[in-house]
C-alpha cells in the first residue's frame, strides 16, 4: 500500500481516478499521463471534506469473491423480476423489512444498500438517522426472517469480513 | 466447418436480443407492477442486466473488428451499477417520504407510515449537532 501522505489523502481513490481517465481517454501519452495524473491529486484534496471515513480493504481476495457473487445474483435476481412481471397470474406479497444493520461505516452500509438493490426481488428504500435500521422494499417475499437472514450471510458478513474486521 | 467470425456473430446477436428483451421486461414492469415501490424494481434489475448484455455485445463486436481490447464499455457498466441503486434509493427514500400508496396486500407495517412518527423524525434531526 502506498502510504498517506498530507498532500495525497487518499491513494487508493487517485489511483482508480487516474486509471479511470487513462481508460476513457484510451491513451497512454505523456499529455494524458500528466493531465490524468493531476486531476487523481486534486480531486482528493477538494472533495476530502465530504469523505466521512476512508474504507481500507483489508481482504482483496474476499471483495473480488464478493463481486463474483453480486454478479451471479444480479443474473439470477434478473429472471426471477421478469418472471414475476411476465406471469400476469403470479400472487406477489410485497413486504417492508427493517432490516437490522451491523456495518458501522457510512461506506460499507453504502455498499450494502446497493447490493441489496442490485439483488433478487430487493430495493432498499431507507437508512435511519440512527444508522442501525435500513428499510428494505421486497418484491415477493413470504418469509421476512429468511430474506433477513439471507441478506446477513451473503451479504453483510463478507462486507464486515472485508472493510471493518 | 464453421468460421470463428460466424459463431462470434451468432454470440453477439445472442446479447443484443438477451438485452433488448431485458431492457423490455423492465420497461413492461413498469406499466404492469401495481404500487409504486414495486415498480421500482423493474428499472432497478432487469434494465441493469438488459445493458449490461448490450455492453458486452459491443465489447466482443469492437474487439473483434478492430482487434485489441474494447474496455471502455467497462467503464459504463461499472458507471451503470454504481449510480442505478443510488438513484432509485433516493426514488423509494421521497416516496416514503411522501407516504405514497401501497398496494393493498403489502405487509410490513413501519415506522416511515405511522402519522406521529414524523415528529420523532424531526426531534432526530435537532438532536444532530
Amino acid at each position: 500500500m502506498i502510504p498517506v501522505q498530507p498532500w495525497l489523502p487518499m491513494p487508493l481513490l487517485s489511483v482508480l481516478l487516474l486509471a479511470m481517465w487513462l481508460m476513457l481517454q484510451q491513451s497512454l501519452s505523456l499529455g494524458q499521463l500528466l493531465l490524468g495524473g493531476f486531476l487523481a491529486l486534486v480531486i482528493p484534496l477538494v472533495t476530502q471534506p465530504f469523505w466521512e471515513s476512508q474504507p481500507t480493504v483489508k481482504r482483496p481476495w474476499l471483495l473480488l469473491r464478493y463481486v463474483l457473487r453480486v454478479l451471479g445474483d444480479i443474473i439470477v435476481a434478473n429472471y426471477e423480476v421478469s418472471k414475476l412481471i411476465l406471469n400476469p397470474r403470479s400472487r406477489m406479497s410485497p413486504v417492508f423489512i427493517e432490516y437490522p444493520l451491523e456495518l458501522k461505516e457510512a461506506f460499507t452500509i453504502t455498499i450494502l444498500a446497493s447490493t441489496i438493490t442490485l439483488t433478487p426481488g430487493t430495493v432498499s428504500a431507507n437508512l435511519r438517522r440512527d444508522r442501525r435500521t435500513l428499510v428494505i422494499h421486497a418484491l415477493n417475499a413470504d418469509d421476512v426472517q429468511a430474506t433477513i437472514d439471507k441478506i446477513h450471510q451473503r451479504y453483510e458478513r463478507p462486507l464486515k469480513e472485508i472493510f471493518e474486521c | 466447418m464453421i468460421e470463428f467470425y460466424t459463431v462470434m456473430e451468432g454470440v453477439i446477436a445472442f446479447f443484443l436480443v438477451a438485452g433488448g428483451v431485458f431492457a423490455f421486461i423492465g420497461a413492461l414492469g413498469l406499466t404492469h407492477l401495481r404500487d409504486f415501490y414495486m415498480r421500482l424494481h423493474g428499472p432497478t434489475k432487469t434494465t441493469t442486466l438488459g445493458v449490461g448484455c448490450v455492453l458486452i455485445a459491443s465489447m466482443s463486436y469492437f474487439s473483434l473488428v478492430e482487434g485489441g481490447l474494447s474496455y471502455q464499455e467497462l467503464l459504463i457498466t461499472i458507471f451503470l451499477f454504481v449510480t442505478a441503486p443510488v438513484s432509485a434509493h433516493l426514488l423509494a427514500k421521497s416516496a416514503l417520504h411522501q407516504k405514497l400508496a401501497r398496494f393493498e396486500s403489502t405487509r410490513g407495517d413501519i415506522a416511515e407510515f405511522r402519522e406521529q412518527d414524523e415528529d420523532d423524525e424531526d426531534e432526530d434531526a435537532r438532536r444532530l449537532p
